[in-house]
Protein backbone atom coordinates (compact mmCIF):
# COMPACT_ATOMS: atom_id res chain seq x y z
CA UNK A 1 0.00 0.00 0.00
CA UNK A 2 2.66 2.25 0.79
CA UNK A 3 4.52 1.48 -2.38
CA UNK A 4 1.09 2.75 -4.25
CA UNK A 5 1.13 5.23 -2.66
CA UNK A 6 4.66 6.22 -3.08
CA UNK A 7 4.21 5.21 -6.67
CA UNK A 8 1.40 7.45 -7.09
CA UNK A 9 3.29 10.74 -5.83
CA UNK A 10 6.11 10.12 -8.47
CA UNK A 11 3.35 9.70 -11.36
CA UNK A 12 2.33 13.14 -10.51
CA UNK A 13 5.50 15.06 -10.06
CA UNK A 14 6.49 13.44 -13.01
CA UNK A 15 3.54 14.76 -15.06
CA UNK A 16 4.57 18.14 -13.64
CA UNK A 17 7.70 18.41 -14.39
CA UNK A 18 8.48 20.44 -18.01
CA UNK A 19 11.20 18.72 -19.03
CA UNK A 20 12.00 15.41 -21.04
CA UNK A 21 12.43 12.34 -18.85
CA UNK A 22 14.56 11.66 -16.20
CA UNK A 23 14.82 15.31 -15.06
CA UNK A 24 12.38 14.59 -12.85
CA UNK A 25 14.46 12.70 -10.73
CA UNK A 26 16.62 16.27 -9.92
CA UNK A 27 14.04 17.69 -8.39
CA UNK A 28 14.17 18.73 -4.86
CA UNK A 29 10.94 16.97 -3.84
CA UNK A 30 11.35 13.35 -5.64
CA UNK A 31 15.09 13.04 -3.52
CA UNK A 32 13.03 14.33 -0.14
CA UNK A 33 9.86 11.83 -0.77
CA UNK A 34 12.01 8.54 -1.88
CA UNK A 35 14.64 9.70 0.44
CA UNK A 36 11.36 9.46 3.39
CA UNK A 37 9.93 6.35 2.42
CA UNK A 38 13.16 4.43 2.49
CA UNK A 39 13.97 5.69 5.92
CA UNK A 40 11.10 4.47 7.17
CA UNK A 41 10.74 1.00 5.63
CA UNK A 42 13.18 -0.16 8.04
CA UNK A 43 11.43 -0.05 11.68
CA UNK A 44 11.24 -2.98 14.17
CA UNK A 45 7.91 -1.77 15.22
CA UNK A 46 4.70 -2.88 14.01
CA UNK A 47 2.65 0.05 14.59
CA UNK A 48 5.13 2.92 14.17
CA UNK A 49 3.40 6.33 14.90
CA UNK A 50 5.87 7.79 12.69
CA UNK A 51 5.16 5.67 9.92
CA UNK A 52 1.55 6.26 10.12
CA UNK A 53 2.19 10.24 9.97
CA UNK A 54 4.32 9.97 7.05
CA UNK A 55 1.62 7.84 5.44
CA UNK A 56 -1.26 10.58 6.05
CA UNK A 57 1.21 13.09 5.17
CA UNK A 58 2.46 11.46 2.10
CA UNK A 59 -1.33 10.50 1.15
CA UNK A 60 -2.19 14.20 1.67
CA UNK A 61 0.05 15.70 -0.84
CA UNK A 62 -0.86 12.96 -3.87
CA UNK A 63 -4.47 14.29 -2.93
CA UNK A 64 -2.82 18.04 -3.54
CA UNK A 65 -1.08 17.16 -6.50
CA UNK A 66 -3.80 15.16 -8.11
CA UNK A 67 -6.66 17.45 -7.45
CA UNK A 68 -4.68 20.59 -8.18
CA UNK A 69 -3.85 18.92 -11.62
CA UNK A 70 -7.59 17.99 -12.27
CA UNK A 71 -9.19 21.68 -11.10
CA UNK A 72 -6.53 23.03 -13.66
CA UNK A 73 -7.67 20.55 -16.28
CA UNK A 74 -11.21 21.32 -15.46
CA UNK A 75 -10.26 24.92 -15.25
CA UNK A 76 -8.63 24.91 -18.68
CA UNK A 77 -11.84 23.06 -20.30
CA UNK A 78 -14.91 25.14 -19.31
CA UNK A 79 -13.77 28.58 -17.85
CA UNK A 80 -10.28 28.53 -19.87
CA UNK A 81 -10.46 31.35 -23.03
CA UNK A 82 -11.27 29.03 -26.15
CA UNK A 83 -14.69 29.41 -28.74
CA UNK A 84 -17.44 27.08 -28.27
CA UNK A 85 -19.94 26.74 -30.86
CA UNK A 86 -23.24 27.21 -29.53
CA UNK A 87 -24.79 23.96 -29.84
CA UNK A 88 -21.81 22.49 -27.45
CA UNK A 89 -22.81 25.94 -25.11
CA UNK A 90 -26.06 24.51 -25.18
CA UNK A 91 -25.31 20.99 -24.18
CA UNK A 92 -23.16 22.41 -21.22
CA UNK A 93 -26.34 22.59 -19.41
CA UNK A 94 -28.57 20.08 -20.57
CA UNK A 95 -30.31 21.84 -24.00
CA UNK A 96 -30.42 21.27 -27.75
CA UNK A 97 -30.57 23.50 -30.17
CA UNK A 98 -34.12 23.91 -32.39
CA UNK A 99 -34.82 21.76 -35.55
CA UNK A 100 -36.37 23.98 -38.01
CA UNK A 101 -37.32 21.73 -40.69
CA UNK A 102 -37.95 24.42 -43.23
CA UNK A 103 -34.65 25.64 -42.21
CA UNK A 104 -33.94 29.40 -41.00
CA UNK A 105 -35.59 31.90 -42.69
CA UNK A 106 -32.43 34.15 -43.83
CA UNK A 107 -30.59 30.32 -45.10
CA UNK A 108 -30.66 29.94 -48.64
CA UNK B 1 13.28 39.05 -21.28
CA UNK B 2 11.60 41.75 -18.92
CA UNK B 3 12.39 44.51 -21.56
CA UNK B 4 9.35 43.00 -23.80
CA UNK B 5 7.18 42.60 -21.04
CA UNK B 6 7.76 46.44 -19.90
CA UNK B 7 7.48 47.88 -23.81
CA UNK B 8 4.19 46.71 -23.72
CA UNK B 9 2.87 48.35 -20.75
CA UNK B 10 1.97 52.33 -21.34
CA UNK B 11 4.76 54.73 -20.20
CA UNK B 12 3.04 55.79 -16.88
CA UNK B 13 2.76 52.10 -15.22
CA UNK B 14 6.55 51.68 -16.23
CA UNK B 15 8.73 52.84 -12.63
CA UNK B 16 11.44 54.76 -12.91
CA UNK B 17 14.86 53.83 -12.52
CA UNK B 18 16.65 52.36 -9.51
CA UNK B 19 14.11 50.41 -8.65
CA UNK B 20 15.35 46.38 -7.77
CA UNK B 21 13.49 44.21 -10.52
CA UNK B 22 11.51 42.08 -7.96
CA UNK B 23 10.66 45.86 -6.33
CA UNK B 24 9.14 46.90 -9.85
CA UNK B 25 6.83 42.83 -10.00
CA UNK B 26 5.45 43.17 -7.13
CA UNK B 27 4.64 46.92 -7.76
CA UNK B 28 2.97 45.99 -11.36
CA UNK B 29 1.04 43.08 -8.99
CA UNK B 30 -0.29 45.73 -6.64
CA UNK B 31 -1.53 47.65 -9.40
CA UNK B 32 -2.81 44.84 -11.56
CA UNK B 33 -2.83 41.31 -9.34
CA UNK B 34 -3.70 39.36 -12.23
CA UNK B 35 -4.87 35.98 -11.89
CA UNK B 36 -2.33 34.62 -14.88
CA UNK B 37 1.31 35.86 -15.80
CA UNK B 38 3.60 34.79 -18.37
CA UNK B 39 6.12 32.67 -16.45
CA UNK B 40 9.35 34.62 -15.96
CA UNK B 41 11.91 32.50 -14.68
CA UNK B 42 13.87 29.01 -15.63
CA UNK B 43 15.08 27.33 -12.67
CA UNK B 44 13.48 27.47 -8.89
CA UNK B 45 15.83 27.02 -6.14
CA UNK B 46 16.14 26.58 -2.24
CA UNK B 47 18.39 28.71 -0.29
CA UNK B 48 18.79 28.85 3.84
CA UNK B 49 19.04 32.72 4.90
CA UNK B 50 19.96 34.02 7.99
CA UNK B 51 18.11 32.96 11.10
CA UNK B 52 17.81 29.42 9.31
CA UNK B 53 14.13 30.41 7.40
CA UNK B 54 14.34 29.18 3.97
CA UNK B 55 13.70 31.33 1.02
CA UNK B 56 12.82 30.49 -2.55
CA UNK B 57 15.05 31.68 -5.72
CA UNK B 58 13.21 32.40 -9.11
CA UNK B 59 16.44 32.29 -11.33
CA UNK B 60 18.19 34.32 -9.31
CA UNK B 61 15.70 36.83 -8.02
CA UNK B 62 14.28 36.40 -4.43
CA UNK B 63 10.52 35.76 -4.08
CA UNK B 64 8.80 37.97 -2.31
CA UNK B 65 5.46 38.28 -0.85
CA UNK B 66 2.66 40.38 -2.15
CA UNK B 67 3.30 42.98 0.49
CA UNK B 68 6.94 42.70 -1.13
CA UNK B 69 8.58 41.08 2.13
CA UNK B 70 11.25 38.33 2.00
CA UNK B 71 9.20 35.22 1.11
CA UNK B 72 10.70 32.97 3.78
CA UNK B 73 9.29 29.94 5.48
CA UNK B 74 10.71 27.77 8.63
CA UNK B 75 9.90 24.61 7.44
CA UNK B 76 12.43 23.09 4.74
CA UNK B 77 9.96 20.19 3.29
CA UNK B 78 7.48 23.41 3.28
CA UNK B 79 10.17 25.42 0.75
CA UNK B 80 10.72 22.37 -1.56
CA UNK B 81 6.44 22.13 -1.85
CA UNK B 82 6.39 25.52 -2.68
CA UNK B 83 9.01 25.45 -5.10
CA UNK B 84 7.49 22.30 -6.85
CA UNK B 85 4.53 24.57 -7.18
CA UNK B 86 6.18 27.09 -8.88
CA UNK B 87 8.52 25.13 -11.10
CA UNK B 88 4.96 23.28 -12.02
CA UNK B 89 3.76 26.31 -13.80
CA UNK B 90 3.97 26.29 -17.43
CA UNK B 91 3.98 29.22 -19.74
CA UNK B 92 1.18 31.61 -17.54
CA UNK B 93 1.57 31.47 -13.62
CA UNK B 94 -1.47 30.47 -12.64
CA UNK B 95 -1.62 31.54 -8.90
CA UNK B 96 -5.17 29.67 -8.23
CA UNK B 97 -3.61 26.51 -8.05
CA UNK B 98 -0.64 27.27 -5.93
CA UNK B 99 -2.80 27.15 -2.27
CA UNK B 100 0.58 26.77 -0.59
CA UNK B 101 2.17 29.70 -1.69
CA UNK B 102 -1.00 31.75 -0.89
CA UNK B 103 -0.91 30.46 2.56
CA UNK B 104 2.55 31.16 3.26
CA UNK B 105 1.82 34.41 1.73
CA UNK B 106 -1.32 34.90 4.00
CA UNK B 107 0.89 33.85 6.94
CA UNK B 108 3.61 36.20 6.16
CA UNK B 109 1.87 39.54 5.27
CA UNK B 110 -1.25 38.71 7.93
CA UNK B 111 -3.13 41.34 5.39
CA UNK B 112 -5.94 41.48 7.64
CA UNK B 113 -3.81 42.16 10.26
CA UNK B 114 -5.58 39.33 12.71
CA UNK B 115 -3.65 38.51 16.14
CA UNK B 116 -3.53 34.96 17.36
CA UNK B 117 -6.44 35.22 19.74
CA UNK B 118 -8.83 36.44 16.68
CA UNK B 119 -7.84 33.76 14.58
CA UNK B 120 -8.69 31.09 17.34
CA UNK B 121 -12.18 32.97 17.51
CA UNK B 122 -12.61 33.52 13.90
CA UNK B 123 -12.11 29.20 13.82
CA UNK B 124 -14.16 28.59 16.52
CA UNK B 125 -16.85 30.38 15.22
CA UNK B 126 -18.22 27.69 12.75
CA UNK B 127 -18.45 25.31 16.10
CA UNK B 128 -21.63 27.17 16.77
CA UNK B 129 -22.81 26.22 13.10
CA UNK B 130 -20.62 22.56 12.43
CA UNK B 131 -21.47 21.11 9.05
CA UNK B 132 -22.00 17.25 10.63
CA UNK B 133 -23.97 19.00 13.73
CA UNK B 134 -26.98 20.27 11.33
CA UNK B 135 -29.12 17.20 10.58
CA UNK B 136 -32.24 17.14 8.39
CA UNK B 137 -35.17 15.60 9.08
CA UNK B 138 -36.57 14.54 5.76
CA UNK B 139 -35.94 12.72 3.29
CA UNK B 140 -35.07 9.22 5.91
CA UNK B 141 -32.29 8.20 3.31
CA UNK B 142 -30.42 11.33 3.74
CA UNK B 143 -30.94 11.25 7.27
CA UNK B 144 -29.80 7.84 7.69
CA UNK B 145 -26.55 8.68 5.70
CA UNK B 146 -25.85 11.56 8.00
CA UNK B 147 -26.55 9.54 11.02
CA UNK B 148 -24.01 6.63 9.62
CA UNK B 149 -21.47 9.35 8.22
CA UNK B 150 -21.07 11.93 10.80
CA UNK B 151 -21.77 10.53 14.13
CA UNK B 152 -18.68 8.31 14.25
CA UNK B 153 -16.67 11.41 13.95
CA UNK B 154 -18.72 14.14 15.99
CA UNK B 155 -18.09 10.70 18.88
CA UNK B 156 -14.16 10.51 17.78
CA UNK B 157 -13.69 14.46 18.89
CA UNK B 158 -16.00 13.94 21.91
CA UNK B 159 -13.89 10.96 23.49
CA UNK B 160 -10.67 12.51 22.43
CA UNK B 161 -11.06 15.74 23.93
CA UNK B 162 -13.25 14.88 26.69
CA UNK B 163 -16.14 17.29 25.63
CA UNK B 164 -19.86 17.36 24.65
CA UNK B 165 -21.02 18.57 21.22
CA UNK B 166 -23.81 16.21 20.28
CA UNK B 167 -25.89 17.34 17.06
CA UNK B 168 -29.22 19.31 16.28
CA UNK B 169 -32.10 19.25 13.55
CA UNK B 170 -33.38 22.80 14.92
CA UNK B 171 -32.72 25.38 12.79
CA UNK B 172 -30.61 26.99 15.93
CA UNK B 173 -28.08 24.34 15.18
CA UNK B 174 -26.41 22.56 17.96
CA UNK B 175 -26.25 23.47 21.95
CA UNK B 176 -21.94 23.33 22.55
CA UNK B 177 -21.31 24.07 26.52
CA UNK B 178 -19.38 26.65 27.24
CA UNK B 179 -16.41 24.11 28.69
CA UNK B 180 -16.39 22.66 25.44
CA UNK B 181 -15.44 25.44 23.42
CA UNK B 182 -12.72 26.27 26.27
CA UNK B 183 -11.18 23.26 25.81
CA UNK B 184 -10.92 24.44 21.87
CA UNK B 185 -9.42 27.25 22.71
CA UNK B 186 -6.84 26.01 24.98
CA UNK B 187 -6.31 23.28 22.39
CA UNK B 188 -6.00 25.80 19.31
CA UNK B 189 -3.65 28.13 21.12
CA UNK B 190 -1.19 25.45 21.58
CA UNK B 191 -0.57 26.10 17.87
CA UNK B 192 1.87 28.75 16.59
CA UNK B 193 0.31 31.68 14.74
CA UNK B 194 1.51 30.01 11.24
CA UNK B 195 -0.08 26.24 11.82
CA UNK B 196 -3.42 28.46 12.97
CA UNK B 197 -3.82 30.14 9.82
CA UNK B 198 -3.46 27.27 8.01
CA UNK B 199 -5.92 25.79 10.51
CA UNK B 200 -8.44 28.47 10.08
CA UNK B 201 -8.04 27.73 6.38
CA UNK B 202 -9.07 24.10 6.77
CA UNK B 203 -12.26 24.73 8.68
CA UNK B 204 -13.46 27.52 6.77
CA UNK B 205 -13.33 25.41 3.46
CA UNK B 206 -14.88 22.17 4.95
CA UNK B 207 -16.92 24.53 7.05
CA UNK B 208 -16.84 22.15 10.04
CA UNK B 209 -14.55 22.47 13.07
CA UNK B 210 -15.41 19.24 13.93
CA UNK B 211 -14.01 17.31 10.44
CA UNK B 212 -10.71 19.80 10.59
CA UNK B 213 -9.75 18.26 13.83
CA UNK B 214 -10.54 14.77 12.72
CA UNK B 215 -8.52 15.45 9.48
CA UNK B 216 -5.40 17.00 11.44
CA UNK B 217 -5.55 14.38 14.45
CA UNK B 218 -5.47 11.87 11.38
CA UNK B 219 -8.18 10.29 12.09
CA UNK B 220 -9.52 10.78 8.39
CA UNK B 221 -7.67 11.24 5.12
CA UNK B 222 -8.56 14.48 3.27
CA UNK B 223 -10.89 12.60 0.37
CA UNK B 224 -12.81 11.19 3.28
CA UNK B 225 -13.05 14.66 5.31
CA UNK B 226 -14.14 16.46 2.20
CA UNK B 227 -16.50 14.00 1.29
CA UNK B 228 -18.47 14.09 4.45
CA UNK B 229 -18.11 17.87 4.29
CA UNK B 230 -20.50 17.66 0.52
CA UNK B 231 -22.38 14.59 2.19
CA UNK B 232 -25.96 16.05 1.36
CA UNK B 233 -24.45 17.37 -1.98
CA UNK B 234 -23.35 13.73 -2.83
CA UNK B 235 -26.36 12.36 -2.12
CA UNK B 236 -28.21 14.88 -4.53
CA UNK B 237 -25.41 13.94 -6.70
CA UNK B 238 -26.30 10.34 -6.68
CA UNK B 239 -30.23 11.20 -6.79
CA UNK B 240 -30.03 13.80 -9.94
CA UNK B 241 -27.05 13.04 -11.18
CA UNK B 242 -23.02 15.03 -11.44
CA UNK B 243 -22.74 17.99 -13.41
CA UNK B 244 -18.67 18.16 -14.50
CA UNK B 245 -18.59 21.53 -14.75
CA UNK B 246 -20.07 22.14 -11.36
CA UNK B 247 -20.04 19.55 -8.82
CA UNK B 248 -16.33 17.96 -10.13
CA UNK B 249 -14.73 21.26 -10.61
CA UNK B 250 -16.12 22.34 -6.79
CA UNK B 251 -14.85 18.81 -5.46
CA UNK B 252 -11.15 19.21 -6.90
CA UNK B 253 -11.30 22.59 -6.04
CA UNK B 254 -12.10 21.85 -1.92
CA UNK B 255 -9.93 18.48 -2.08
CA UNK B 256 -6.87 20.88 -3.30
CA UNK B 257 -7.48 23.46 -0.83
CA UNK B 258 -8.01 21.19 1.88
CA UNK B 259 -5.13 19.20 1.34
CA UNK B 260 -2.90 22.15 1.22
CA UNK B 261 -4.22 23.54 4.50
CA UNK B 262 -3.62 20.21 6.13
CA UNK B 263 -0.10 20.32 4.86
CA UNK B 264 0.72 23.26 5.98
CA UNK B 265 -0.65 22.99 9.41
CA UNK B 266 1.45 19.72 9.51
CA UNK B 267 4.69 21.30 8.16
CA UNK B 268 4.51 24.23 10.43
CA UNK B 269 3.62 22.43 13.65
CA UNK B 270 5.93 19.42 13.28
CA UNK B 271 9.68 19.66 14.62
CA UNK B 272 11.15 16.37 13.01
CA UNK B 273 13.84 14.79 15.05
CA UNK B 274 15.80 11.43 14.02
CA UNK B 275 16.03 8.98 16.45
CA UNK B 276 18.33 6.21 15.43
CA UNK B 277 17.13 3.20 16.76
CA UNK B 278 20.70 0.74 17.70
CA UNK B 279 20.34 -2.21 15.59
CA UNK B 280 20.49 -5.32 18.33
CA UNK B 281 22.90 -7.72 16.59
Amino acid sequence: MAARLLRGILKELRSLSPGPGGIYRESAAYKYITEQFRKNQVTSEKLCRAQQELYHQASTYRCLLQSVRQHQALHQEYHGKRERPTGEVAQLVGLKLPQQPGGKGWEK
Amino acid sequence: MLARFWARAPAVLRPGLGCQVMGRMTEWRRRYPATERKKFYQDVSISQGEGGAFEINLDRKKLKTPQGKLFTVPSEVLAIAVATEWESQRDTLQFFTMHLTTLCNTALDNPTQRTKEQLIRAALKYLDTDTVCYRVEEPPGLVELQRNEWDPVIEWIENRYNVVIGSSTSILGPNIPKESKETFEQHLSSYNSWALVGLEYIIHQLKSVVLSLNLIDRNLNVEKAVLLSRLEEQYQIECWGNVEWAHDYDLHELRSRTAAGTLFVHLCSESSTVKHKLLQD
